[in-house]
């Protein structure tokens, strides 16, 4: 179960590892992808709409805005094309592949487990609980700000995309077409498409810190984990 | 004996020269063939005159306005004629008892067959007192017209979307025709006022198909408000190169550079400005160096400044645009994250330094 490198480790620490598969490589490979995609959207959306210093020249020697423009729209497409090969395989992929997309909200325990984890990051709780998968309170949060966040971004981007890919296009019939009678006007959609956006930056800084905190402060590793899908666990208690 | 278009039209005076000038630039401006020209030419001269019933609630007589001024030089004597647009208390010559008896006339007589043109919309608050017609609310009026016609056309921003004096916090409750009148036809004509020609067009495309235009989901002939300014702007390759003017007097400005950076609307507003283009195609907002402003769409009196290119939110009590609470946001976070990282490195020093070896 252990790589050659673990065990030697393991072995030099004196200190019994237990490890655990839980990001298959799909998982994983789809994480850093995503995460690539989302900065260049993140970088390129804010462009779009406070557009760079004028370039100086003929038009016709020029293509700054249209190539940021189309930097984003292939990022949509990734981050898109990512989420529905995500949700493939949140189906036939392992149990930790669907933990992004149920909540069990209907479950004491985990509801108790979120406020546990909530006093660990309060500091009212001294040592914090061993898990396989995401922790109650990671769940919730990745659920809310990246999932809700994400799905969120692909309607109404899309919604966007459409209305310069015109009517009879796929973009627009599946989104334009109900998207902007929603929310009133295109002005508008602009606007709170503009708001995701920088609900997706809080994501990426608390997922960031959250992240190296845990792995640094908990009992399991993190950031090594989503490299090579091994969970370690750094000691023996329950 | 009801008279048919082009009966009325040559008996005011139009030849017949001028009448297939008027049919081909009407089958152009609808985006029709050559081959519909005959057709639009024989719809006239064969089918009798539509009688329209215009009505007035709260607005400003911009769409009138507008619509009088058509561009073709026919479209006023030709558009007002064919028609037949027996009541509209700004411009027709009776008044008084004599005008509200032609609009009970017209009533009884095509009942189911004439079209309600509305410009303007009903303030609902105060019993409709904000708009008195005839000694009557607005709004006993439209309902009382609406009752009978055959599809009704909403002009302007007024009548589609409630316009600037639905606009927050709306004292009087101007409320759009669409939300008052739900039991028939609506084609929503917006826009502050609406392009003379494309007044014109959707009457004259209603009039020789028999049938109301294609509509979008919002209730707008596909047309005319099937694309964005931004679309067909001319400064376009100025956009997708990334040249803006920056403000109103420099360089990109008198380059006529893309107003994006300057709050142009053009890029969220559907409209037929940057094709048909106003007072009979001379210019446009953009052409003369302004930004749009989307006076066709829904609520824009309601975003923020006309100059703003990230618009302000208006929801939930905030009043702010979405980087100021953005940037905000992610400030109080970052800080957060600081603060709190400062206390777990605290913690995980005290912690080691408590139990030796534990964690080593």
């Amino acid at each position: 179960m252990l790589s050659a490198q673990d065990m030697q480790e393991a072995a030099a620490h004196g200190r019994h590892v237990r490890a655990v598969y839980v990001y298959e490589a799909p998982v994983r490979l789809w994480h850093w992808v995503n995460a690539l995609a989302i900065t260049v959207l993140a970088f390129t959306g804010y462009f779009i709409a406070s557009p760079l210093p004028s370039q100086p020249g003929e038009a016709s020697e020029n293509f700054l805005m249209g190539y940021i423009r189309f930097a984003h729209f292939s990022a949509g497409y990734v981050l898109l094309i990512g989420f529905l090969g995500r949700i493939y395989w949140a189906v036939v992929g392992n149990n930790h592949a669907r933990q992004l997309f149920i909540l069990p909200l209907f479950n004491r325990t985990w509801w108790k487990e979120v406020l546990f984890e909530l006093r660990w990051y309060l500091f009212l709780e001294p040592d914090p609980k061993k898990y396989v998968g995401h922790n109650p309170l990671a769940q919730l949060s990745m659920f809310v700000l990246f999932l809700s966040a994400s799905v969120f971004m692909i309607v109404t981007g899309f919604a966007l995309y459409g209305e310069g890919a015109q009517a009879g296009s796929w973009a627009h019939t599946l989104f334009t077409s109900w998207v902007i009678p929603l929310f009133g006007q295109s002005q508008d959609v602009h606007t709170w498409h503009h708001v995701g956006l920088w609900v997706i930056v809080l994501f990426v800084m608390l997922h960031i810190y959250a992240a190296i905190r845990e792995d640094i402060m908990s009992r399991q590793s993190m950031v090594s984990t989503m490299l090579s899908g091994w969970r370690l666990f750094k000691d023996d208690k329950p | 004996m009801v008279e048919t278009f082009y009966e009325v039209m040559r008996r005011q005076g139009i030849t017949r020269r001028s009448f297939l000038k008027f049919c081909s630039l009407t089958a152009a401006s609808l985006g029709l063939g050559p081959s519909f020209v005959p057709k639009i030419a024989h719809a006239m001269e064969t089918k009798p005159r539509t009688p329209v019933l215009w009505l007035h609630g709260l607005e400003c007589t911009c769409c009138s306005e507008s619509f009088i001024r058509s561009g073709h030089p026919l479209a006023k004597d030709a558009v007002l004629s064919m028609i037949s647009l027996d009541y509209d208390d700004t411009i027709m010559t009776a008044a008084g008892h004599q005008a509200e008896a032609i609009l009970e006339e017209v009533m009884t007589k095509y009942k189911g067959n004439y079209i309600l043109a509305v410009e303007g919309n009903p303030p609902l608050n105060q019993e409709g007192m904000s708009c008195i017609i005839g000694g009557k609310p607005f709004l006993d009026q439209l309902k009382h017209v609406a009752k009978d016609c055959k599809a009704i056309i909403s002009w302007g921003s007024c009548a589609s979307w409630g316009c600037v004096q639905a606009a927050k916090p709306n004292p009087t409750q101007a409320t759009p025709v669409h939300k008052v009148i739900t039991d028939k036809p609506i084609i929503k004509v917006p826009g502050c006022p609406p392009i003379a020609e494309v007044m014109t067009g959707v009457i004259t495309y209603m009039l020789t198909f028999d049938r109301i235009p294609e509509l979008d989901r919002q209730g707008r002939p596909k047309m005319f408000y099937g694309q964005r300014i931004h679309d067909k702007c001319y400064r376009r390759p100025h956009f997708d190169a990334g040249q803006f003017a920056e403000a109103w007097d420099d360089e990109g400005s008198r380059k006529g550079y893309c107003l994006y950076k300057m709050g142009c609307k053009g890029p969220t507003t559907y409209n037929a400005c940057s094709t048909v283009r106003w007072n009979g195609g001379v210019s446009f907002p953009i052409q003369s160096g302004h930004g749009c402003i989307g006076c066709s769409e829904d609520g824009f009196w309601d975003k923020g400044g006309f100059y703003d290119r990230v618009t302000d939110i208006n929801a939930f009590g905030v009043e702010s645009n979405a980087d100021k609470i953005g940037m905000g946001t992610a400030g109080v976070v970052g800080a957060a994250v600081v603060a709190h990282a400062a206390v777990s490195a605290i913690k995980q020093t005290r912690q080691s330094r408590n139990k030796p070896g534990q964690d080593e």
